[in-house]
């Protein structure tokens, strides 16, 4: 069977029923995880026996060149059984991905980048020899200070999702003539992804064949690149990754971990396992890249924007995607003369990749200030300001081009309404309490909708129970529950007869996890699995597919009605299918949307903010199960209070190395950090989208938070910083003297 | 994490021998600091004597009505102990200012007074570091310094000291109490502990190879108003940008700053001063900052502002 293809917009299905879609069920895997059983890469304990283990040893210059290195007192150590360098590693495909292959020569494009894998009978031994590597370098003036190579950033060549510049109407003319304009210039630090599981692989080879055991978000991918680099078929590799400790984007392309396992295990001719340490994660892996951004907006004195522009610079190494954070202003309001422009520039930092809502959570943070700054110059509300710039269709290509769903105003509404934002004081610095003054500010969010073609296979087995398989991972979203969820609902079964397999490339291929494309596709392809499923038991029960109704474990039509059970026969039945989108996405503009609102308190002698309640408003299409939707908004709202607040990836730009690497240093919101956060669905369902009518929801809680912490901070202060993350020695100059006791 | 022999010790004389008798030897306690510092093989101690064994692990009234901790009491229950709690409420809020629950359960008294510096490039060994390997440099004063000392520094090293605790117990004019490998007890004021850096970094304390601390004792209980305010990046978990320990009574106060300096820095001549801008203008003299961390100076006389004026 062809896969379903989705060109039109979904008509009424069986999903509409929201009998098991929709409603909040505790994640299936929740008892498996509490209880330890839930394995992650590194503890196949028992299916891996024997495993060696691996160390990787990082550059230990910013920028340069291996001129000699030593392995001699290594490959003695206790326990050690191979050092790889790049002068023995074995030859590996051209550039598959960031960190595919590896060890291929003596260049050092950054620091900790891999000079040399160390294979050991322990972990300690692979790790106390690769310290006695001794390796020698050239090193070379590298750059590594974004600011100073501004001047030399270009149009990107390389790989890039969207075209890197915009421009409607004539924005110069526009902005000119605007009657009040703002021009500010913001910037956003380099960030680290800082998931809970660290990279780590189990890489077995079985002659010519081999499986790894790793934490990766999108499994056909790591085939692909693994085949690519190893230079062997994608049919001899198995990639498992059933449980994944978070990845927020490090775990989307395989990195060092994976490809240093599997040639180590190549060469010793035993499995390896090997783990990133915290501190190499930071430097070794990708990060979000910083960015500068200039926002320009001009406006009538009544607020309409009539000309807006969005200039974005970051760097990262060469033929590497900008950091993409003008794109969100193409969308998101209205205004005749507008453009947006991303330039690059050459930094010899590790690889700036996807990290939460690449382009949005950044772009946000310098588009949602602006907007604030612009509103308190028209003396304007900031959600007025909003409401009156909204527009229903792509701003860029006119109304030919509508959304599908937008409904951004009844987000701001209803949050403006139930956050008490009408008790806000619009002048900045007024409101004190004890050692505090407390402001309140708010940003709009908009994450654009991703759809990716994903595949399933369904089984009804003999005793009634439906079974699931799908390559798609669950990375602590939920996929394992909504996907129970939806072959639930569309075969009429409780929750508890679903059993949900993932993360394995033995099964269909699926979307993957990424770019909030996962639960809307992943879903979607199981659905037209399940619809196949559904035709050959309708025909087996003697039905016409159209007619079968599935509930309550039956199929039924015209008052008859049969036990699915009883159509699995002995061997069951199993159909596979899956969905690919067509040019609905062209046709109609798609994103999430969402408003955030936050009360945040400074105090007043320290400039420690405090943020003390939040409320996030979102609309994202149907919401498949509200508990695990609203999981991941409360997540992406702590992960943009840090990095409003904290996160801070520090380069030393003389030594070319971000300082803070490890969890102590590079600071991420603790639990003292997140107060009572509240998230609203507003009811939506978006028919142009899939046929589950959902959208991208797991990055649209981070899209603009920090704006509205930053917003909320400069109506408690008067205080405007630009320069994210605002720590507290960039309060201290703009609040108020204390008086002398 | 360099290999390495391993004994328990039987008594704190016993394990002071073998520490001053063994060349490469270290103490371990709860680990918490010593084990990272192994694992980076920033520490690269040949021998390992484990000194949790040895009881030590007591907080007990002294015949002065002051109390003495047992150098293995965790942080955990000596921050809970209800006499800490009602005489000395300073030092029990500086150790719940400090790590975390999990860390607090772990370390012990002795341990805490003995953590190195949080210097990011003392962690890093691709990096010169006078503190780590003498005489390589020090990357932190012209590099990435906004969380280091502006006080008490020299041209070799300006890495602050990241105990919360010490900076109470300097408050509180406590002293160490200490044997070494022949069996010798000394006592050690507090504020002669931890040594400014000068020319020798790699040094922290005064400590004699082979001396082990066996109980912190504090004096009396001051009465007045115990403060710790803490002032960092985020709410829980991380070191001090500032940290100031007070005591303010009828007539008398005591004030020491943490995260400030490579020790905890206390002036005593500040402290008669009435203002907290006076009090701050004596205890800051001699403030070399750099430009990233000059921010200190400012938070820390507003922090004093708020702690004295409260």
């Amino acid at each position: 069977m062809s896969d379903f293809r989705f060109d039109t917009p979904a008509g009424p299905n069986p999903i509409d029923r929201e009998q098991v879609v929709g409603q909040p069920f505790d994640r299936i895997d929740g008892p498996l995880k509490v209880t330890g059983r839930a394995r992650y890469a590194y503890e196949y304990h028992e299916e891996v026996p024997n495993v060696a283990y691996g160390w990787m040893l990082g550059a230990g210059i910013g920028k340069g060149r291996v001129s000699a290195i030593d392995t001699h007192e290594a490959e003695r150590a206790p326990g050690v059984l191979l050092v790889m360098t790049h002068l023995n590693a074995p030859r590996q495909g051209p550039l598959q991905a960031d960190f595919a292959p590896q060890l291929t020569g003596p260049e050092v494009r950054f620091f900790d980048q891999a000079v040399a894998l160390v294979i050991a009978e322990s972990f300690e031994q692979a790790r106390h020899a690769a310290r006695l590597v001794r390796v020698s370098y050239d090193r070379q003036p590298g750059r590594f200070d974004l600011k100073a190579e501004q001047p030399h950033a270009t149009k990107p060549q390389g790989d890039v999702d969207d075209k890197p510049d915009t421009a409607v109407g004539d924005f110069a003319t526009g902005f000119a003539a605007a009657p009040v304009k703002i021009d500010v210039t913001y910037t956003t630090p380099d960030q680290s992804h800082t998931m809970m599981e660290p990279h780590a692989t189990i890489a077995r080879w079985d002659g010519g064949r081999l499986t790894v055991w790793t934490s990766n978000q999108m499994v056909h991918w790591a085939v692909r690149d693994l085949s690519g680099t190893l230079l062997i078929p994608p049919e001899n590799i198995r990639v498992v990754s059933a449980f994944v400790g978070g990845g927020f984007g490090a775990k989307l392309w395989i990195q060092s971990d994976v490809v240093l396992a599997a040639l180590g295990a190549r060469a010793v001719g035993r499995p390896v396992k090997l783990a990133l340490a915290r501190p190499q994660i930071m430097n070794n892996t990708t990060r979000r890249a910083a960015t500068i951004q200039r926002v320009r907006i001009g406006a009538t004195p009544d607020g309409r924007i009539q000309a807006i522009a969005h200039e974005t610079w970051s760097g990262n190494q060469p033929n590497r995607r900008p950091e993409e954070a003008a794109n969100q202003t193409r969308l998101l309001y209205a205004g005749r003369d507008r453009m947006t422009a991303t330039k690059v520039a050459l930094l010899d930092l590790t690889v700036g990749s996807s990290m939460r809502a690449p382009g949005e959570a950044v772009g946000l943070l310098a588009l949602e200030g602006a907007m604030d700054e612009l509103a308190e110059k028209l003396g304007m509300d900031p959600v007025e300001l909003r409401i009156r710039n909204d527009v229903q269709f792509d701003p860029e290509a006119g109304p030919s081009r509508p959304f599908s769903s937008r409904h951004l105003v009844e987000c701001l509404r209803t949050g403006a309404e139930r956050f008490g934002w009408s008790r806000r004081n619009p002048r900045p610095g007024q409101v004190r309490e004890g050692p505090w003054l407390v402001g309140m500010g708010m940003a709009a969010a908009i994450r654009g909708n991703l759809v990716e073609p994903s595949r399933a296979r369904v089984t009804l087995r003999p005793d009634g129970t439906l079974l699931v398989e799908t390559q798609m991972t669950d990375i602590g979203t939920g996929s394992y529950t909504i996907l129970a969820q939806t072959a639930a609902e569309m075969l009429g079964l409780p929750l508890n007869k679903v059993e949900v397999r993932l993360g394995d490339s033995r099964f269909p291929i699926s979307s993957g996890s990424g770019g909030s494309f996962g639960a809307n596709s992943s879903t979607a392809g199981l659905y037209a699995a399940c619809q196949a499923l559904r035709s050959q038991l309708a025909q087996k029960a003697g039905f016409n597919t159209g007619q079968a109704e599935f509930t309550e474990g039956q199929v039924r039509a015209g008052g008859r009605a049969v036990p699915l059970a009883s159509l699995a026969g002995p061997a069951g039945v199993t159909a596979e299918n899956g969905i690919e989108f067509a040019d609905l996405e062209q046709k109609y503009a798609q994103a999430s949307f969402g408003a955030h609102f936050c009360e945040a308190g400074v105090d007043l002698h320290t400039g420690e903010v405090r943020v003390r309640r939040m409320l996030t408003v979102a609309a994202a299409g149907r919401i498949l199960n509200p508990k695990t939707a609203r999981s991941q908004c409360l997540g992406g709202m702590a992960m943009g209070i840090g990095s409003a607040l904290m996160e801070d990836a520090v380069v030393d730009t003389r030594l070319g190395c971000f300082v803070n690497h490890n969890m102590a240093s590079y600071h991420v919101p603790v639990h003292a950090d997140i107060p009572a956060l509240e998230v609203i669905f507003v009811k939506e369902l978006d028919d142009k989208s899939s046929p589950m009518k959902a959208k991208g929801v797991g990055e649209l809680g981070i899209c603009g938070v920090g704006a509205s912490v930053a917003n909320a901070v400069y109506n408690a202060t008067g205080v405007r910083v630009r320069d994210y993350p605002l720590t507290l020695d960039k309060l201290l100059p703009g609040l108020p003297s204390l008086s002398p006791a | 994490m360099r290999p390495f022999t391993y004994q328990r010790a039987n008594s704190p004389a016993e394990a002071a021998a073998a520490v001053a008798r063994t060349p490469g030897a270290k103490f371990i306690a709860g680990g918490t600091n010593l084990l990272d510092l192994m694992k980076l093989e920033v520490e690269t101690p040949q021998h390992l004597v484990d000194v949790n064994h040895l009881g030590l692990d007591q907080v007990q009234p002294t015949p002065e009505r002051g109390l003495r901790i047992g150098a293995l009491v965790r942080n955990t229950d000596l921050a809970a102990d209800a006499r800490v709690r009602r005489d000395y409420g300073v030092l029990s809020r500086a150790l719940l200012s400090g790590a975390s629950g999990q860390l607090r359960n772990k370390a012990t008294t002795a341990g805490n007074l003995l953590q190195r510096t949080r210097c990011p490039y003392f962690y890093d060994v691709t990096k010169p570091c006078n503190k780590r390997t003498p005489g390589s440099g020090c990357a932190a004063i012209e590099g990435v310094s906004r969380d280091l000392a502006v006080l008490g520094g020299s041209e070799a090293c300006i890495a602050t000291y990241p105990s919360d605790m010490a900076v109470a117990m300097r408050a509180l004019d406590a002293t160490i109490e200490t044997v070494d490998g022949a069996g010798a007890v000394r006592t050690i004021p507090i504020a002669e502990l931890h040594r400014l850096p000068g020319d020798m970094p790699e040094v922290d304390t005064t400590l004699r190879s082979g001396e082990m601390i066996t109980a912190v004792t504090l004096p009396p209980p001051i009465v007045g108003r115990h403060v710790y305010r803490k002032v960092r990046d985020r709410a829980s978990y991380a070191f001090a940008l500032v940290s100031i320990a007070a005591v303010l009574g009828d007539g008398h106060r005591r004030v020491a700053f943490g995260g400030l300096a490579p020790k905890p820095w206390r002036v005593e001549a500040a402290e008669a001063h009435r203002t907290a801008q006076e009090i701050a203008d004596v205890a800051l003299a001699g403030a070399r900052p750099t430009r990233q961390n000059a921010f200190k100076l400012t938070l820390a006389r507003r922090t004093l502002a708020a702690v004295v004026e409260a």
